[in-house]
């Protein structure tokens, strides 16, 4: 299942995030990655050189669109100053897909720079679908929304985060972008078992994975970036990837940044679990339910 | 929530315990759950520092050089003043410090004694910011003005091209400011950071007053500081604001020596901003 309308029909293995400290290795060595990504704010910018490195990682690289401020989940309609910037990028990129985090972050124009957690009712899934639409329409790119990390539940909830994930995407007609170590850190928080968050999200909406590091502390797990994959997360990560089959995967690394090569060869570990399930693809082994 | 979440810490980096009258945890326990570790004002506590966390950091970042000049523990005070005043209103912290030499003119208490060196270095720090990013438009070429007389010849400045006068050399108090800080503002992430770890900044010696004017602009993608003499700042600044080049050149030499050869200069000035790329099309 790894080519699916909600990653355009295509079939990208192991990725990782373009990050500066990287910039001058990857452009000197051209190290084989087989593809990027790139969180589209840094280079919604008008010129310098942002740009310039962006093209020519383009010259030579896949690379695929990730946003933080899109805010799927405001009241507020997307910003059309905000598309039309994005939509530029997208052009310059030819991203086969874009993700963006299934949240919200800014009210009348005031940014919180966060990605915040929602309450999960039919209304806000609703309203969220609906600005879902209306970023794919524009900017006409197939979509996935991805599960954040998060520290707080609302009273107002009424169905569970999986759940609320499910009717989003089912509304909104796009992928997902399923943060397995997102589903980990979220699990810890608010106390739920993170297998029955993979049992139960769409599988066949999945367009892409990302996997990362986080740290633990005595009340609560914080999704840093900042550590290889913990044991628990790729475990998590097997699991996931056997119910949703081969899936474009990305490792997050934004914080204390070590080498390309550390970066990478952390991320390829992942080949592992998909080498297993591209295996039991072919011999048409069938994916369980833990 | 937002209310909340947009509530500035303690000074120990903790949640107020107050929101407008009413106790914080009562509000916050009205919307957050708590759960079995953390109380609901704890669980949202941890939003509320992640976004003064992450704003002050990036001005924090942005603007060595005040920090240099008003000291690190009154940055602190007036960073968070201003971005209650000015909170974020941009998908992107870099123009988080779009309005702060507005906000420090009018509230001249949070610089102190050095109210004007910080203005010009804040003026310098943001123009900085500017240059590093604005757009690049396609230079003039001589075919652009080559029939235009300089009478009715009018150009534009790159946006990349931003001018300031200044009281204060602050061109070299930025270098020695960014050598003894830690770097510059990270990339926008979806990661998150317990606490903002930041290396005390070295003191480095204040300038004495000096008249300068600037040109900081970015050349092959670097950002670079270019001192300007005065009347050919004056050159620039009236070429920027809309004026022909004829009308530019006579305001800068209205009342310029006369012993000097203002026509090799002003030729030798223009031919070194045009291979630097400064001027572009004007828009019709």
């Amino acid at each position: 299942m790894p080519a699916n309308a909600f990653n355009n029909f295509t079939d990208y293995g192991i990725g990782i995030g373009l990050r500066i400290p990287h910039y001058q290795h990857i452009l000197e060595k051209k190290p084989v990655v087989d593809w990027f990504e790139i969180i589209s704010e840094n280079f919604m910018v008008d010129g310098g050189r942002p740009l310039e490195v962006l093209d020519q990682i383009l010259e030579q690289y896949r690379v695929v669109q990730h946003g933080v401020s899109m805010y799927f989940g405001n009241a507020d309609r997307p910003s059309r100053e905000h598309l039309k910037r994005l939509k530029t990028l997208v052009k310059r990129t030819k991203t086969p897909w874009l993700s963006d985090h299934l949240c919200w972050g800014s009210v009348d124009g005031r940014y919180s720079h966060d990605l915040l957690p929602m309450p999960y009712t039919f209304a806000v899934a609703r309203k969220t679908a609906q600005n879902i639409r209306e970023v794919r329409d524009f900017l006409e790119v197939p979509i996935c929304v991805e599960n954040v990390s998060s520290y707080a539940e609302f009273h107002a909830s009424d169905m569970t985060e999986w759940e609320f994930l499910s009717e989003v995407t089912e509304l909104a007609d796009c992928g997902i972008l399923l943060d397995v170590n997102n589903i980990y850190v979220s699990s810890r928080n608010h106390d739920f078992d993170p297998y029955d968050y993979l049992n139960e999200v769409p599988h066949h909406r999945v367009g892409q994975m990302h996997i990362a590091g986080h740290t633990k502390f005595e009340k609560y797990i914080l999704d840093t970036h900042d550590h290889p994959v913990l044991d628990p997360v790729w475990k998590l990560y097997d699991h996931a990837v056997r119910l949703s089959g081969h899936t474009a995967t990305l490792l997050e690394w934004d914080a204390h940044i070590p080498s390309f090569h550390e970066v990478h060869d952390e991320a390829l570990k992942a080949n592992q679990y998909l080498g297993e399930v591209e295996a039991a693809e072919k011999t048409g082994a069938v994916a369980t339910r833990r | 929530m937002t209310g909340v979440l947009f509530t500035p810490l303690t000074p120990g980096n903790n949640m107020r315990r107050k929101y407008g009258a009413r106790p914080m945890r009562e509000v916050v326990e009205t919307f957050i759950k708590p759960n079995e570790r953390l109380t609901s004002f704890e669980r949202l506590e941890l939003y509320n520092r992640q976004y003064w966390f992450r704003v002050l950091d990036s001005l924090y970042e942005d603007f060595p050089g005040l920090r240099a000049v008003i000291g690190e523990a009154a940055f602190m005070r007036l960073a968070e003043a201003y971005l209650v005043r000015h909170p974020s209103t941009s998908f992107s912290m870099r123009n988080l410090g779009h309005a702060l030499e507005r906000f420090i003119r009018s509230r001249p208490k949070f610089a102190g004694r050095r109210l004007a060196l910080a203005l010009d270095i804040v003026r310098l720090e943001w123009a900085q910011i500017e240059a590093f990013d604005n757009a690049s438009l396609p230079a003039l070429t001589s075919d652009d003005f080559l029939d235009t007389p300089l009478d009715r010849l009018r150009v534009r400045l790159q946006p990349h091209v931003l001018l300031l006068s200044a009281n204060y050399p602050v061109d070299q108090l930025i270098l020695s400011a960014k050598q003894a800080d830690a770097g510059l503002r990270g990339e926008a992430s979806n990661a998150m950071e317990e606490t903002p770890a930041h290396a005390p900044q070295p003191a480095i010696p204040l300038p004495k007053r000096e008249r300068i004017a600037l040109a900081v602009h970015r050349h092959s993608n670097t950002v670079y500081f270019k001192r300007l003499e005065p009347e050919a700042y004056v050159i620039v600044c009236a070429l920027r604001d809309g004026a022909t080049v004829e009308a530019a050149c006579a305001k800068a030499l209205r009342r310029a020596d006369p012993s000097i050869d203002w026509a090799l200069k002003v030729r030798a000035w223009f031919s070194n901003w045009a291979q630097l790329g400064w001027f572009c099309r004007r828009e019709k």
